[in-house]
């Protein structure tokens, strides 16, 4: 008897589990239906009608860049400036908010702060300063400082330093405490105890950090290119707004751009590796 | 001796520290000088148009209202902004413009008066006197003292004057006056709304116990439609954009999860049917991810269009990589023995991925998943803008015309405290759901 009740609780349990787990999908399945159709509806061009039109564009790129390929080398070279450009804005961008984000997330980790009252504030700062799209400093800065590299830097540096003060502080949390209890023990100011308590720990997982962040800058440095911020993005519009005739040159930008986007995500990758894995014996 | 040999090491390995905390951030500095000198810093700060960061900051909190006089046909406008969709009517002007006939007496505050008498122009500035602007031919000022003061820039065919209360213009084509107001202008009704004017106190005695306006219908729907069909700020037009891009960034996100868990089967070293497959996979996800989100946006928007499905499907590719990669790693760590178990009970492949891998990697999964949808609303700003969709395009195009600072504000505002609400919504499932299974 008890049996059969605790059998037939179980199963009645179960059912009503699937039931919840088969509507949440049915919803799910739904929004993304609908909000297929809408996406659709809203669009210039419909899908089902541009669907088989997708390869039309990447084939003539390509077949116009196999035919001209002679000159493939030459418009890489002559974009290669522009190249240097959207690099140096993503390395700049990532120092400069590597070491805002550093500063933030001090003042946001509780036990570390110089300020302890200041630590709700910080913690908002970095909040917003991540929560702002980098187009959207880059825009007003072309206005203000007319286009160029420095509007994407200044952009690229905020929204870092906000994604870094809220990454960084998670890894202050995890910090030993004791090296900083003995610093203090021996009468070392604030600056020295982090210097020398504190950065030690947590250099590894900050390189880390800052190297991914890297990767994801220089994606963010061309996208901004394209809007006015000079470098390869800038060169890219340029090139497909000569549209057909000129399509080898865009094909030279886009081998570039993605070769080099390949070869900083190896390259960090192996020292991030290196990094949270310990040198290769 | 011993000591000696472990003393020496250690004041050498200090020593190579020292060095190095020195050189490090020696060459960081290095590093920024160069950078400073290839992107002209020094030239930038001449480039630099400081008045147009006055004007933006000035324009982001205040409105002008411009009383225009058309020169040539002696005819009067009264506008917002200097909108023609916000033109005040003749009979309901602003009442510190009184027109009578071709006189237009026009009062700034604290005691500036501007008159338009056909083609001539005063303006009282207490303390200075009267300044007339006549336009013929060209324009011809006069100022009591006969001087041209530094806040009047003259030439034969312009002539500004510029005070705190406002701004004089004269061509010959027209003459035009503008008073500076705080605040954002008509953010709730525009002009031709019956409710225009009201003050917030008004419309809202009026909403819960005025005579109806319209006789058609309550003045709480009269209301919130003339807010929604604002034909200045557009709330209603506002308000798709942001959907568009939560939709973009949600459609993006999820149907790329859907494309990269079958395929990260393929992927997972525990899983893979082959080591061919499973590489040429990988190979496919390394691809999508590096090929960037900005060359995928160009390609679709080619065959597409703009809108938010271009977007939407820019984001789903490039994602499906990097979800591809993460996904397959979640794989290659699942325990083997609950999949053992459930074949021992005879399930076939399907049941025994739906019932012995997917409950313990749907956690990861899903916490991925959330957090990719937060930072996609983002990415679908910034793609918005490039494709032409979402709050992405407007936010350009008020820009790109260099007039409306206040929208750009406004818009700024609106997409930080979308991306901040979808962060709060990311965590909160996040939260909910982990702890939940």
């Amino acid at each position: 008897m008890a049996l059969a009740d605790i059998q037939h609780d179980y199963l009645a349990l179960t059912r009503r589990r699937r039931i919840y787990g088969g509507l949440l999908v049915v919803i799910f399945v739904a929004m993304m239906v609908s909000g297929f159709r809408v996406a659709d509806a809203r669009n210039a061009g419909g899908f089902w009608q541009g669907l088989h039109q997708v390869g039309d564009f990447p084939a003539a790129l390509v077949s116009e860049a196999f035919e001209k390929s002679a000159n493939l080398p030459g418009h890489m070279i002559r974009a290669l400036p522009a190249l240097v450009e959207t690099l140096n804005i993503a390395l700049v961008a990532t120092l400069l908010g590597c070491i805002a984000g550093t500063a933030l997330s001090l003042a946001a980790t509780r036990g570390l702060a110089r300020w302890p009252r200041l630590v709700p504030v910080a913690r908002r700062v970095s909040d917003v300063c991540r929560a702002i799209p980098e187009i959207v400093i880059a825009l007003v800065l072309i206005f203000i400082l007319g286009g160029g590299p420095v509007p994407a830097v200044i952009a690229i540096a905020i929204h870092t330093a906000g994604a870094m003060g809220k990454l960084f502080s998670e890894v202050n949390e995890n910090v030993d405490l004791k090296p900083v209890e003995g610093l203090a023990s021996v009468g070392a100011t604030w600056s020295q105890r982090i210097w020398l308590g504190v950065f030690p720990q947590v250099a590894p997982n900050y390189l880390s950090y800052g190297l991914l962040r890297l990767e994801v800058n220089i994606r963010a440095s061309a996208i901004l290119g394209f809007v006015g911020a000079g470098g390869i993005g800038y060169e890219l519009r340029n090139a497909m707004t000569f549209g057909q005739g000129k399509f080898d040159q865009a094909a030279a930008i886009f081998l570039l751009l993605f070769a080099t986007i390949v070869v900083v995500d190896q390259i960090s990758g192996l020292v991030r590796n290196r990094l949270t894995h310990g040198a290769p014996a | 001796m011993t000591t000696m040999t472990l003393q020496d090491r250690t004041i050498r390995i200090m020593d190579r520290k020292r060095r190095m905390a020195l050189a490090v951030p020696a060459l960081i500095l290095a590093y920024l000088v160069y950078a400073a000198i290839s992107f002209d810093l020094a030239g930038l700060a001449q480039r630099a148009r400081l008045d147009n960061a006055a004007v933006l900051m000035a324009d982001t909190v205040s409105h002008k209202i411009h009383v225009t006089r058309d020169n040539r046909r002696d005819a009067l406008s009264v506008s917002v902004e200097g909108s023609a969709r916000a033109t005040f009517a003749p009979d309901r002007l602003p009442d510190w413009v009184a027109a009578q006939g071709s006189r237009t007496v026009i009062d700034l505050g604290a005691g500036h008066v501007v008159t338009y008498d056909g083609p001539r122009t005063t303006y009282d500035i207490p303390d200075y006197g009267p300044v007339t602007l006549t336009v013929g031919d060209g324009v011809t000022l006069d100022t009591p003292d006969g001087q041209v003061p530094a806040f009047i820039n003259a030439s034969p065919a312009r002539v500004t004057i510029t005070t705190d209360q406002g701004r004089v213009t004269a061509t010959r084509a027209r003459t035009e006056t503008l008073r500076y107001f705080w605040g954002w202008e008509m953010f709730f009704f525009d002009l031709s709304s019956p409710l225009a004017g009201m003050s917030a106190g008004q419309v809202v005695a009026s909403v819960l116990w005025g005579d109806r306006i319209d006789p058609a219908r309550s003045n709480l729907s009269l209301a919130l439609s003339e807010f929604w069909t604002n034909d200045i700020w557009q709330h209603g037009a506002v308000a798709w954009a942001l959907f568009e891009t939560i939709l973009m960034a949600f459609l993006g996100t999820f149907g790329a999860a859907f494309v990269a868990l079958p395929l990260a089967f393929l992927a997972a070293q525990n899983f893979a049917p082959s080591r061919a497959l499973r590489f040429a996979v990988r190979r496919v996800f390394d691809f999508v991810r590096g090929v960037d989100a900005l060359i995928f946006t160009i390609i679709l928007s080619r065959a597409f269009g703009p809108g938010p499905l271009t977007g939407a499907l820019a984001i789903l590719l490039t994602d499906t990589g990097s979800f591809g990669k993460l996904f397959s790693e979640a794989l290659e760590n699942v325990d083997g023995k609950p999949i053992e178990g459930i074949r021992s009970t005879g399930a076939g492949a399907l049941q025994r991925y739906r019932f012995g891998v997917i409950p313990q990697v749907m956690p990861v999964l899903l916490s991925q998943m959330l957090y990719f949808l937060e930072s996609n609303t983002r990415s679908a700003t910034i793609i918005g803008a490039i494709t032409g969709g979402g709050i992405g395009l407007m936010l350009t195009q008020a820009i790109q015309t260099t007039q409306d600072w206040e929208k750009v504000a406004y818009y700024i505002l609106l997409i930080v405290v979308m991306v901040i609400a979808m962060d709060s919504l990311s965590g909160w499932l996040r939260r909910r759901l982990i702890r939940g299974t």
